[in-house]
């Protein structure tokens, strides 16, 4: 519900000049990069924001990235619905910017321009095999099992009892999480439909969880470490020789990494029984240290995945980091299915704004991309990492430097059409744009089809079945 | 005799830019619900349901040490703030009493990512 946590811009701090009353600027995407860039920028000034989304729904990670058994994180949503309740802000779904229109000419019908559009690909594991059936990026199962349109016939054969994640992030805890979570937790999330009913027919026991470094590099937080911990009927594993040196470095640790070390350590050292482990029906977690991925194996016949190879791994001390040094000895592992977990990545949407393809962002100080006018946030801006928090403070900054550049006059005020400008090339190319309205079309008939089915939503998996919603009076 | 919903205690926030706002609150609300209600810079994006951790607050020792002991969820959320201190808490654990008349609390400025 919409309570005291929605944004009242009318409040003590929002006080600004007619300095800003003119500006007109658009957002490129509208994940939380994006909505919290234009969030600060309400706040800062009297711009007029409009929000251009590639699919006809809003919130993009939101929505498509946060796990389904995390709904809580998704309260952020309210605060974003509320924005759009000012006359200052609108949204506008189904434009695909880079296709449907180019970054120039959102630059001359704006006043400023936002990119904030995230990372949509991710970075590939460069080994043999990749490419066999059986073989995903965390991006593609996350974004199926969240119902996003692209993945929506992705159809993992989860028939299988090993399942390798590669990767130590929160991503990778995320996927292993919804592998191995009771049907009756997910039943009552926003799970897509096709995604619970494979799931429920899983045949998954085992899940591997292979990082290149030790546990002193994992990139999850404590949070979604310590549920995977609390899963029913679920036994996590850990090598317990990799924590034995580890016991007089802890308390120099900084606390979030000490906290997390600990727990992890604590669940190492939990003894197992035999029988515990042998329990008919109970899953179980197995996390590895310090081994890299080298091959995808697969059955000779039937070009399906059936193991992945391993190189053992030394950890290396340089001054900067703790790099992974292979040590030419090599593991096998069965398994039917695995999932790389290894970061996503930005790409780049307009040849004519800059792009740095090694790291995978637009250049930009504190958001300024160098052409003035021209901004950026979110992963688009960072990098794909970091919680919502991170996202929203590295949005403020952005805002921040746009409401600073308005003040100092180093965006011209020159009138801009906005919107009005940009339908016209819209309506050219028979472009059929949607609006926020027509999104609470949507969320209404998705929540109309989650009632059904005792869960909050069920999300349209098609942009054509959206679009067929808001059509229907 | 007076409501026990109807008594308030001032609540001195120190924001961001070192401004202080001094607000009533009422008892049995959380510092979030204060911060809101009189737009504090806090945003509180899981609206109080321990899944984030934007309403992190610095408080002062002497009051840190009267409040009972933050639950290892808060503690992992906390985890994850920018410019953790000894004594931070996140405002919507905090439930608003009697003995926190004219305390003062601090918006954290420092701004580092724990993971980088």
């Amino acid at each position: 519900m919409l309570g005291r946590y929605v944004n009242n811009l009318n409040k003590r701090t929002h006080r600004f000049s007619n300095f800003s009353r003119t500006y007109k600027i658009c957002v490129v995407g509208s994940g939380p990069g994006a909505f919290y860039t234009a969030q600060e920028l309400l706040k800062r000034s009297g711009a007029e924001i409009d929000i251009f989304e590639r699919l006809p729904v809003p919130f993009g990670l939101v929505r498509y990235g946060v796990a389904p058994d995390h709904p809580e994180v998704k309260n952020c949503i309210n605060g974003f619905t509320s924005l759009m309740q000012t006359r200052r802000c609108r949204f506008y779904g189904n434009v695909n910017v880079g296709k449907d229109i180019s970054v120039e000419q959102l630059r001359s019908a704006y006043n400023g321009v936002v990119l904030a559009y995230g990372a949509e690909n991710n970075r590939k594991l460069g080994i043999p095999g990749e490419d066999i059936s059986g073989c995903y990026a965390a991006r593609e199962f996350v974004g199926w099992y969240n119902g996003i349109p692209s993945m929506a016939g992705l159809k993992p054969d989860l028939s299988c009892e090993n399942v390798v994640i590669f990767g130590h992030g929160n991503v990778a805890l995320d996927v292993a999480r919804m592998l191995l979570s009771p049907v009756a937790v997910l039943e009552k999330t926003d799970i897509s439909g096709a995604a619970l009913e494979t799931l429920i027919n899983s045949k998954i026991r085992n899940v591997y969880i292979i990082g290149r470094r030790g546990p002193l590099q994992t990139a999850f937080t404590i949070k979604e470490f310590r549920e995977l911990t609390k899963l029913p009927n679920c036994h996590g594993h850990l090598d317990k020789n990799v924590f034995t040196d580890l016991n007089s470095i802890i308390p120099d640790l900084a606390r979030p990494r000490r906290r997390l070390t600990e727990l992890m350590m604590k669940t190492a050292l939990s003894e197992k029984t035999a029988e515990l482990c042998q329990q008919t029906g109970s899953q179980h977690w197995h996390m590895k240290f310090n081994r890299s991925p080298t091959e995808v194996l697969s059955s000779p016949n039937c070009r399906r995945v059936s193991g992945i190879r391993m190189e053992i791994n030394k950890l290396e001390k340089t001054s900067e980091a703790v790099r992974a040094v292979g040590s030419g000895k090599f593991e096998d592992l069965a398994c039917g299915l695995v999932i790389s977990s290894i970061g996503y990545k930005s790409i780049a949407i307009d040849e004519n704004v800059p792009f740095d393809a090694v790291t995978g962002i637009i250049p930009n100080v504190k958001g300024r991309v160098v052409s003035k006018r021209l901004y950026c946030s979110g992963w688009v801006k960072r990098g794909p990492i970091g919680v919502i928090a991170s996202t929203m403070k590295d949005a403020f900054e952005t805002a921040e430097m746009i409401s600073e550049d308005m003040k100092q006059d180093n965006l011209p005020t020159s009138s801009c059409f906005g919107f009005e400008e940009i339908a016209k090339y819209l309506d050219q190319k028979g472009v059929r744009y949607v609006t926020f309205e027509d999104w609470n079309k949507i969320d209404a008939h998705e929540k109309y089809l989650g009632r059904m089915k005792n869960k909050p939503r069920e999300k349209l998996t098609s942009v054509v079945e959206m679009l067929n919603v808001i059509d229907t009076p | 005799m007076t409501s026990i919903f109807c008594l308030r205690v001032t609540i001195n926030f120190v924001e961001r830019d070192g401004e202080v706002v001094s607000v009533k609150a009422k008892l049995g609300e959380t510092l979030l619900d204060v911060a809101k209600d009189y737009d504090i810079s806090l945003e509180g994006a899981c609206e109080g349901t321990l899944a984030c951790s934007t309403c992190h607050l610095i408080l002062k020792p002497e009051i840190y040490e009267t409040l009972p002991e933050p639950t290892d969820e808060e503690l992992d959320m906390l985890d994850l703030a920018f410019g953790l201190s000894d004594t931070s808490r996140l405002g919507c654990q905090i439930t608003i009493t009697q003995e926190m008349d004219n305390m003062t609390v601090e918006v954290p400025k420092e701004s580092y990512d724990v993971r980088q």
